[in-house]
């Protein structure tokens, strides 16, 4: 399965599952991050360590761990 | 509405409104708050500017208002202490009317709390701030239909641009003097069934309740704590309970997920679009386009060049903090050195001479002198806050601080710490994790703040060129960040071990900070130094000024008036009374207590002047330029012609003391007020104890090192 961090920048996707543990969760949803949600990739930091997206209008930034915790699909 | 109408509102049949605002992070609360009354709350451009709540009070018409400003909360997940903040506020206290404060540009992502707010049975008003941005984006949003859509009315308004905050400010009365109506708040087909089932249940047992049986429903099928511990006492409950259960198994079936909460996230989302689509239209194409911050972005957050753009900024700030900063000193240690000329010849006394002149003129002065430098680092802070580059180097800086095991949203406190460390431990607390608020707690100290700056200010002005000195400046300040990243790495290892909290962080879109904006912050700041040095500094100059005056020993007045008298040249006899002063200045209560513990400091190189100005700085860093300016405007001038304090630091004070000094002033404590913060924000004084030790022991390590190292090095 496709998680975010496997996204490229200006890649768009939509959200499939939320993998992360019961904290993380309400605090992605909260953020609008839920399944069906439509994401873009925006921005990389060195080595990927931390990611930009995009959900909505909203700018957001994700450290690598918790990307990989989202898992996507092409639309 | 300025604080006090014209119109004279008689106490008694004024009525009071409570009203609480909330909303998402960075939607412009406090900047609403501060357009409709007079209030000066700190505004900036990044989420968690209000960590707590505040509350403002203005008269409007015949009513008096109290605005609860409440910290923002993306949802009530409790994630956060602001979001515990601000839901418990909301669920526990009394009030009378909520705004909603929403993000005009950005409503999607904003209803998601409003849906939450709408289960709360509370009068409710939406304001749709930032509708000046919204017109500039094309985005145009029909606040009549969504009045209606919702029942609940909705005002467009701009905090910034100060309009439609007069309709808003009605609006509210209108609704506080109304009814309370139910909103329309619209599930799906699935969940609709489940609250219908609930709500005949109820209706058939004809349940007694204040809220309306569809609110309590709703809140029954989304656990909502209040409602089911009410609703566990009734005797229906036995019955009730299975019908909840099986409904929410429904629901969670109809999701594919085993968490309600998800459920219904995904619920409210759902109406949220269709709230959306139907009020929100897109005037312009332009959106396509790359925007104004994604442009920026581009730049600032460039994977190569995004950290060295950083640097430079702060470089540049600290060079100009020097370079500019020392401008307009110059004027101000003439107008000081005047004042105290100008004052002397008139007090006849020679205590009371001495203690306006040597202990209040030059205390104060001493301290009023870094004014100008102060400011400039406060503009530069303020520049930082609200143009929205503070996320950006958070963003640019997880990476790197996650090896020190410190956390990207660390930056924000970290970087406060450069004005106050006040603020700075107050504002840790959008870290959710206790071991990480701990640690970076633990680490503001590291990040001079602003009352340091003068102290250094001093040094390096004395110890360095002029072109040299703004990078000594800047390098202090990066060697203070640097350690502490490795006692973060330190104590990660040792004392706060655990699991990483997850950084995820809204990333606000650039604004350019209007200057009347910058201005309040800085002028508030900037009065809050002025005032510290008029009150709180003047009064410890004072004391070191008693403390280092007397016990005046007779004696010894005597044994130098004979040799002064028996002295030929001129030079030799101020060579002598600078030998009484000093003479006495040891014998003094403060001179006592500095010998004393000198032999404490004696490795460090310090002599006991040094040492009773460390001490004083505990109580605040300003104390330690006022008390130097004390004790080496009485002894040790031999060249009569240099008045100020920092060729006098230059001629008393080795360097290599000096730098173990700065050493010193970097680590150790800042000031009791800010231990006394750190302490709260902790959660005990047990950790301002550990605070104390881990500084102390720090400092006194690294000095005499650096004391050491520049010895062997000069």
């Amino acid at each position: 399965m496709k998680n975010l961090l496997d996204c490229d920048r200006g890649e768009k996707v939509k959200v499939s599952k939320l993998n992360a543990a019961y904290d993380l969760k309400q605090r992605l949803i909260s953020f609008g991050i839920m399944k069906d949600a439509e994401l873009e990739v925006l921005a990389q930091a060195p080595r990927k360590k931390t990611i930009e997206i995009k959900v909505g209008k909203m700018r957001l930034a994700l450290r690598s761990e918790e990307a990989a915790q989202i898992e996507v699909k092409e639309i | 509405m300025k604080e006090s109408n014209e119109k004279i509102v008689c106490p008694i049949t004024a009525k009071h409104i409570k009203v609480a605002l909330v909303g998402q992070p960075n939607v412009g609360k406090s900047m609403l708050i501060n357009s409709v009354s007079n209030a000066h709350l700190h505004v900036g451009n990044f989420s968690g500017v209000t960590v707590d709540k505040t509350e403002v009070l203005f008269d409007y018409k015949d009513y008096k208002f109290t605005v609860v400003d409440l910290p923002g909360t993306y949802a009530f997940t409790d994630y956060t202490i602001e979001e515990r903040v601000t839901h418990n506020y909301l669920c526990a206290e009394e009030y009378d009317i909520i705004i909603n404060v929403m993000d005009s540009t950005n409503l999607e992502k904003n209803l998601q709390l409003t849906s939450e707010l709408l289960t709360m049975s509370k009068k409710l008003v939406i304001a749709l701030n930032m509708s000046d941005e919204a017109d500039k984006e094309g985005i145009e949003v029909n606040a009549q239909y969504m009045s209606e859509l919702l029942n609940i009315p909705c005002v467009k308004v701009s905090a910034a641009a100060k309009t439609g905050i007069e309709e808003l400010i009605d609006t509210v009365v209108k609704k506080f003097e109304g009814e309370k109506k139910e909103p329309k708040l619209i599930f799906s087909e699935a969940v609709e069934e489940e609250i219908e089932n609930i709500v005949s249940y109820l209706q058939k047992h004809n349940f007694q309740a204040v809220n309306s049986y569809r609110n309590i429903a709703i809140n029954l099928l989304k656990e909502n704590k209040k409602t089911y511990e009410k609703l566990h006492e009734e005797p229906i409950w036995t019955e009730l309970q299975p019908i909840v259960i099986e409904a929410s198994k429904h629901i969670e079936l109809h999701h594919n997920t085993d968490d309600i909460k998800e459920a219904f996230a995904e619920e409210y989302a759902a109406f949220n679009r269709g709230i959306v689509a139907e009020v929100v239209k897109q005037t312009t194409t332009k959106h396509e386009a790359k925007t104004l911050t994604e442009k920026i972005d581009r730049l600032l957050i460039h994977p190569i060049f995004g950290i060295p753009i950083f640097l430079f900024f702060m470089w540049s700030l600290f060079q100009l903090t020097f370079t500019l900063g020392n401008i307009p000193m110059d004027w101000i240690s003439a107008f000081f050195t005047w004042l105290g000329t100008t004052i002397a010849p008139t007090i006849s006394n020679d205590d009371v001479r001495s203690l306006v002149v040597d202990g209040i003129i030059g205390g104060v002065g001493a301290v009023v002198l870094f004014t100008p430098n102060i400011i400039i680092l406060f503009i530069g802070i303020a520049l930082l806050e609200t143009t929205g580059y503070m996320s950006r180097v958070a963003f640019l800086l997880d990476g790197f601080f996650h090896k020190f095991g410190l956390h990207g949203q660390s930056f924000i406190p970290l970087v406060t710490g450069f004005g106050c460390s006040i603020p700075a431990y107050m504002s840790a607390r959008i870290l959710k994790n206790d071991r990480d608020r701990l640690l970076t707690l633990f680490i503001i100290g590291f990040m001079s703040c602003g009352a340091r700056l003068p102290v250094y200010v001093l040094f390096t002005g004395a110890f360095f060129a002029q072109s040299m000195a703004g990078n000594v400046l800047f390098g202090i300040y990066i060697s203070g960040a640097i350690l502490g990243l490795i006692f973060a790495k330190v104590l990660k290892i040792t004392a706060f071990k655990g699991v990483d909290e997850p950084f995820v962080m809204e990333m606000p879109k650039y604004r350019l900070p209007t200057l009347k904006l910058i201005w309040h912050t800085v002028l508030t700041q900037t009065i809050m130094y002025l005032k510290k040095a008029g009150t709180f500094i003047a009064g410890a100059a004072i004391l070191v000024w008693f403390l280092s005056n007397y016990p005046h020993d007779v004696n010894l007045d005597k044994v130098y008036a004979a040799k002064i008298e028996k002295s030929v040249s001129v030079k030799q006899k101020a060579l002598l009374e600078n030998q009484l002063a000093e003479a006495q200045l040891g014998e003094s209560y403060l001179g006592r207590l500095g010998k004393f513990t000198q032999p404490i400091v004696a490795p460090l190189g310090f002599d006991w002047k040094m040492n009773v100005a460390l001490q004083a700085g505990l109580a605040a860093k300003e104390v330690v330029v006022s008390t130097l300016g004390v004790l080496y405007s009485i002894g040790g001038d031999v060249d009569e012609s240099s008045k100020s304090l920092a060729n006098n630091i230059r001629k008393n004070i080795p360097f290599a003391s000096a730098v173990a000094f700065i050493i010193v002033i970097m680590i150790y404590l800042p000031c009791l007020a800010a231990t006394t913060v750190f302490a709260k924000e902790a959660g005990s004084w047990k950790y301002a104890f550990y605070l104390f030790v881990f500084t102390s022991v720090v400092a006194y390590s690294l000095a005499f090192i650096g004391y050491r190292v520049t010895l062997m090095l000069m």
